[in-house]
Formats: C-alpha cells, sequence, structure tokens
C-alpha cells in the first residue's frame, strides 16, 4: 500500500468517528458509561495527526503504531480493544497483503481482541461485527457489501443482552440499545471499504 | 526495596488515591506503593501510560500486584503489563479483588515479606469467584 493510501485510510478513520462521535457517546450513555464518542475521537485524533510518519513504514509497522497510539490516547477499555485489532493484523499482515493474507490476519487479530476482552461473538460487543466482517471478507464479498454486513451486524446486536463490559452491569436493561462498540466497528468497515473502493 | 509493589488502578483518581491513602495508613513505607486513575485528560477512566508509570515507580524484584476497579482498569492493566514485556511482566499480577479490600490486604501481606504468589493469594480471598 502506498503511504498516501495509509494516510487517507486513517483520515478517513478519523473522520468519520469524529462526525459520529455525539451518536457514539449517545449510545454508550443509554447502557454504559458515556465515554465511548469521547474516547474513540481522542484516538483516531491522535492517530490523524501522525497518520504521515505511520504510513512512510511498511505496512505491518504503520498497523502497530496505530494500535499502540490507541492503546496511549484512548483512556478506556475501547484502547486495548481497538489497539489489540490494529496492533494484531500489523503482526499478521505481510507488507503487501492479498485479499487471501488480509482474512487470514482479520481472523487472527479477532481471536486477539477476543482474548484481550475475554469475550466471543453474542455477547454484544465489536466481536459481533467483527465476526461477520471476516466471514463477507471470506466468502469474495465486495468492499460495499462487507459494509452492509458490518452495518447489518451493528444492528443485529440492539436486541442481544451484554454479556461483557460496563453495560453487562444494566443486564437485561441492555436489550433494544445498539453496542457503542459494535457502531463504532461498523463505522471503522465502512470507512475503510469506502476509501478502499474510491482507489 | 524487596517486598512486593502495589499498584492501585482506579478510573478515578480520588477513588485510587483516597485508597492508596487506606494503605499508608496501614503499612506506612514498607511497601512500593503507587497510584493512577482518570483518562489522562481530566475525565473518568484509565491510562495505559499511566499504569506503566505507576507499576514503574512500585517496582520490586519481588514482583509488582495490581489492584483495579472497574472492567476497563483490568483491561488497560492487562494492556501495561503486555506492553511492559518480558522479563518483568512475569512478576506482575493483576489481581481479581475489591480494589480498596484488596489493595489493604495485599499489602499487608506484603509487608511481612510475602511473595507475589501469596500476596495475590491473599487479594484473591476477598473475590467471590
Amino acid at each position: 500500500m502506498a503511504a498516501a493510501d495509509f494516510s487517507r485510510l486513517m483520515a478517513a478513520a478519523a473522520d468519520t468517528i469524529a462526525a459520529h462521535a455525539e451518536e457514539l457517546t449517545a449510545l454508550d450513555q443509554a447502557i454504559g458509561d458515556g465515554d465511548h464518542g469521547l474516547n474513540m475521537k481522542r484516538g483516531f485524533e491522535a492517530v490523524r495527526a501522525e497518520a504521515d510518519a505511520f504510513a512512510a513504514k511498511p505496512l505491518p509497522d504503520a498497523l502497530k503504531a496505530v494500535g499502540t497510539k490507541l492503546v496511549m490516547t484512548v483512556g478506556g477499555a475501547s484502547g486495548p480493544l481497538f489497539g489489540t485489532l490494529f496492533m494484531a493484523l500489523g503482526k499478521e499482515l505481510p507488507a503487501a497483503p492479498d485479499r487471501d493474507g488480509l482474512t487470514a490476519a482479520l481472523g487472527k487479530a479477532i481471536e486477539a481482541v477476543a482474548a484481550r476482552g475475554k469475550s466471543q461473538p453474542g455477547q454484544k460487543t465489536m466481536l459481533d461485527v467483527l465476526q461477520p466482517v471476516y466471514e463477507a471478507l471470506a466468502q469474495g464479498k465486495t468492499a460495499g457489501e462487507i459494509a452492509d454486513a458490518a452495518d447489518k451486524a451493528a444492528e443485529a446486536t440492539v436486541p442481544m443482552k451484554a454479556l461483557r463490559g460496563r453495560a453487562s452491569f444494566v443486564g437485561e436493561r441492555s436489550i433494544g440499545h445498539m453496542d457503542a462498540g459494535a457502531r463504532s466497528t461498523a463505522l471503522l468497515v465502512r470507512a475503510v471499504a469506502e476509501a478502499i473502493e474510491g482507489n | 526495596m524487596s517486598n512486593v509493589g502495589i499498584v492501585i488502578v482506579s478510573h478515578s483518581p480520588l477513588v485510587a488515591e483516597g485508597t492508596a491513602d487506606m494503605v499508608r495508613q496501614m503499612v506506612g513505607d514498607e511497601v512500593p506503593l503507587a497510584w493512577c486513575g482518570g483518562n489522562g485528560h481530566g475525565g473518568l477512566g484509565t491510562s495505559v501510560e499511566a499504569i506503566m508509570g505507576a507499576i514503574d515507580k512500585a517496582w520490586s524484584e519481588a514482583g509488582v500486584a495490581i489492584l483495579v476497579d472497574l472492567g476497563g482498569a483490568e483491561t488497560n492493566s492487562e494492556m501495561a503489563v503486555e506492553m511492559i514485556g518480558e522479563p518483568r511482566s512475569q512478576k506482575i499480577v493483576v489481581c481479581n479483588a475489591p480494589i480498596v479490600e484488596g489493595a489493604v490486604m495485599a499489602a499487608t501481606e506484603s509487608s511481612g515479606g510475602a511473595s507475589l504468589k501469596e500476596v495475590v493469594a491473599t487479594a484473591h480471598e476477598l473475590s467471590p469467584s
């Protein structure tokens, strides 16, 4: 991936998080501690500020740098969770990945996020979006179809009962609200998919 | 110092500092102790960078036991331990215990010269699961 493309991807990610920060915070206020939008915005703005420097590195190192920056700046559990996603992608991806390489790396990264959060799909978390995205990627779906699958998967967290994270404290009352981490994951997937499709 | 170090990680700097005060009242300066709280930007939360700093400050060759409050503090502490890396990470344990009682009990155990394993076991006894 060219350095300019990587910078553009990170800018697109930061743009979508910034544009939806209030919505993410509102989702988190309903069943969590209400800091998700602000935390994610802080993290991705920090990534944006250094995106050009990251982009100058080989892709695996650039992704690791993004993950480390998120870990250090987000300030909530989302930091290690999203940070681990990017760090694991960096660890698993070859410098010039093809679709199979990306699919395999995402599979490993999902395992790393699940281990970090001691969670699994079905517990109303970001994993409930990542898993269908992985499956769509493995099935050869287009970027647009993958983004649609991510949105649908985030919607599908609405009727779920939260079993991990702060939302699990409210138990049954978490039913009927979309998981904020699932929503932000879907936003990031769409931003990346659209930036890649625009190439 | 050869006693096990204690690190207190809360979402709130007030809770973290207050817990540390209670620990000091029990054990004085016999135990390396550090605390951190807040997201580093003036809000509630926990900061991996601050946790790594607290671990450094409370570092002991006997090891460090970390006491946390809510889930994010645990996740961020585990991340901090991983980023510190081996060999030191093998001597750091994130305890499954209530933060105030866990910190006071763990520090009291540590002040008697107990091993990291004994300190952690004492904290874990407070946890029902």
